[in-house]
């Protein structure tokens, strides 16, 4: 099934001259959109959105997080106190 | 009759109808409520607040809701008390509490609860939901009871019995998630995706966090129509934190507050600081979630994300949605921002309790404790005008301080009770 998802990139140092955004449209098939982003020297943050099939959204996510890149909702977290 | 003009992106300023939205489409930014201050002016007086309800709907011209039928089980209007014992222990002699742990459902959060159950009630949505660490799960399943409606609550499995009783009593339908804290967030942002619900903190998030605005308001106008030197507040999201900012800054530029002229609003109105209000702006955390503090001590220009682990479970936000606008905030007011340790949390709930006869959850304690290092670090003036803001209640985190519980066990006679009484009093006990 085809889908999309909004998420929120915060990566630190040396990650942030990797091309992670690339990697990830190559490999898993998907199309990414930057909307907004904020990457200095030592630390970057990218807000984008992902379109493709939800399995390989789902694996790409996966593969994100498993180099050490911390992935979040767009909007903040939504459990509250 | 609400004074809304619409919705806006605070990163793009791109407006949108005041509909069921929270995020930008463009560029995913948070969207916030846009007023008609022209038309608000020409109405809102002192006179008109003071005989509305005795809850937060007495300030209904600067809610983004319909205040002629609200879903209001009387939040706020909470009392501000003068905290001479306190005071006098930490060394300041203007010391107030306000003391938002009396709410109907026993935390601040019926305050923007109150809006966004209004809100939904007026998109015609049948459902109220959320996912909550606990106080927000309680006031919305309170607020559904009352608007008729359904509350669908998802809660992490492991939370205290004071808040899983205090929002089961209410008959939402309760999900308990088996799970760690992201995974939770995880499947409630997915649910709020694929439901048509009112989720009160996701797509009625706009309207909700101006709730949190009456905090500023009410401590103003209890104090007279004046603002504080200094308040205290305790963060999670950042949100009550921005919007405390905001309703001061808003009772400044409606001339309402005591010998300060009315100026302009300004393009952004969100933004907006009037030169009267020279409030500095507190913020508490607990040290072990504090994101926003750590992204100030450190200059930061954004806030980096942290895995929660603090016994304040009701300020556990990892990942702040207003975290960046909280800076801004203190910023702008010369404020400051500690992460209060972990072992002084529960010694700020029996300073509270013990000098002032409040008791206060974890989030107050973190708050007292925050409070304490600002007075001993000479960052607030004995003689300085300052205010506290206690915003949930110490029933519903009772296992926190569960060793307080120390009573004189006697068998049921004078003589049993005559030696063990001589003796506490003998050692100075109580
Ligand atoms: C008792 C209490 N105080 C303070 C907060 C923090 O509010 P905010 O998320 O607006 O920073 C919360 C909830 O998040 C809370 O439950
Ligand atoms: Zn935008």
């Amino acid at each position: 099934m085809m889908g999309t998802q909004r998420v929120k990139f915060t990566f630190m140092t040396q990650l942030v001259k990797e091309p992670i955004i690339y990697q990830l449209g190559q490999n898993f098939n998907l199309v990414t959109n930057i909307r907004r982003a904020d990457v200095r020297e030592d630390m970057g943050w990218v807000v984008l959105e992902l379109d493709g099939d939800e399995t390989e959204i789902q694996r790409g996510l996966d593969w994100v997080s498993a180099i050490g890149v911390r992935v979040d909702p767009v909007s903040g977290d939504v459990i509250e106190g | 009759m609400a004074f809304v003009k619409g919705l806006m992106c605070r990163e793009c300023g791109r407006e949108y109808p005041a509909e069921a939205l929270n995020v930008c489409d463009y560029c995913f930014g948070p969207l916030e409520v846009v007023y008609d201050y022209a038309t608000i002016s020409d109405v809102i007086s002192r006179e008109r607040i003071s005989q509305g309800p005795l809850s937060i709907w007495r300030y209904q011209d600067l809610l983004p809701a319909n205040g002629d039928d609200p879903v209001d089980i009387m939040a706020g209007y909470t009392p501000l008390i003068k905290a001479r014992n306190l005071g006098k222990s930490l060394g300041l002699r203007n010391l107030y509490i306000k003391n938002d742990s009396v709410n109907p459902s026993f935390s601040f959060k019926d305050r923007v609860v109150s809006v966004a159950a209004t809100k939904a009630v007026e998109f015609e949505f049948d459902t109220l939901a959320c996912a909550s660490t606990g106080n927000l799960a309680c006031s919305v399943a309170a607020h559904a009871a009352r608007a008729g409606i359904r509350a669908v609550v998802f809660i992490p499995w492991d939370l205290e019995r004071g808040k899983v009783i205090g929002a089961a009593i209410y008959g939402p339908t309760m999900v308990s998630v088996e799970g760690t804290y992201d995974e939770v967030n995880r499947l409630c942002s997915e649910v709020a995706d694929n439901y048509p619900w009112a989720f009160v903190n996701i797509n009625m998030r706009p309207y909700y966090a101006e709730g949190s605005k009456t905090l500023g308001y009410e401590v103003a106008e209890q104090l007279g129509w004046r603002i504080p030197d200094h308040v205290v507040i305790p963060s999670a999201s950042g949100a009550m934190f921005t919007k405390i900012w905001k309703g001061f800054n808003e009772l400044a530029c409606l001339g309402l507050l005591d010998g300060v002229d009315a100026s302009s609003f300004g393009p952004d109105q969100n933004t907006v600081h009037h030169p009267a209000v020279t409030t500095k702006m507190h913020m508490a955390q607990a040290e072990g979630c504090a994101p926003i503090v750590t992204a100030w001590a450190n200059g930061q220009p954004h806030v980096s994300p942290v895995r929660p682990n603090t016994i304040a479970k009701s300020l556990a936000i990892g990942n702040p949605a207003d975290g960046i606008y909280a800076i801004r905030v203190l910023k702008e007011s010369g404020g400051s921002a500690y992460a209060v340790p972990e072992a002084d949390v529960v010694d700020g709930i029996k300073l509270l309790a013990e000098t002032e006869g409040i008791f206060t959850e974890t989030a107050g304690g973190v708050t007292v404790s925050a409070l304490k290092n600002l007075a001993d670090s000479g960052a607030i003036k004995p003689d300085e005008l300052t205010v506290v803001y206690i915003t949930g209640n110490g029933l519903k985190t009772q296992e926190a301080v569960e060793d307080v519980v120390n009573p004189l066990s006697i068998k049921p006679s004078m003589g049993a009770f005559e030696d063990v009484i001589s003796q506490r009093i003998a050692v100075g006990g109580r």
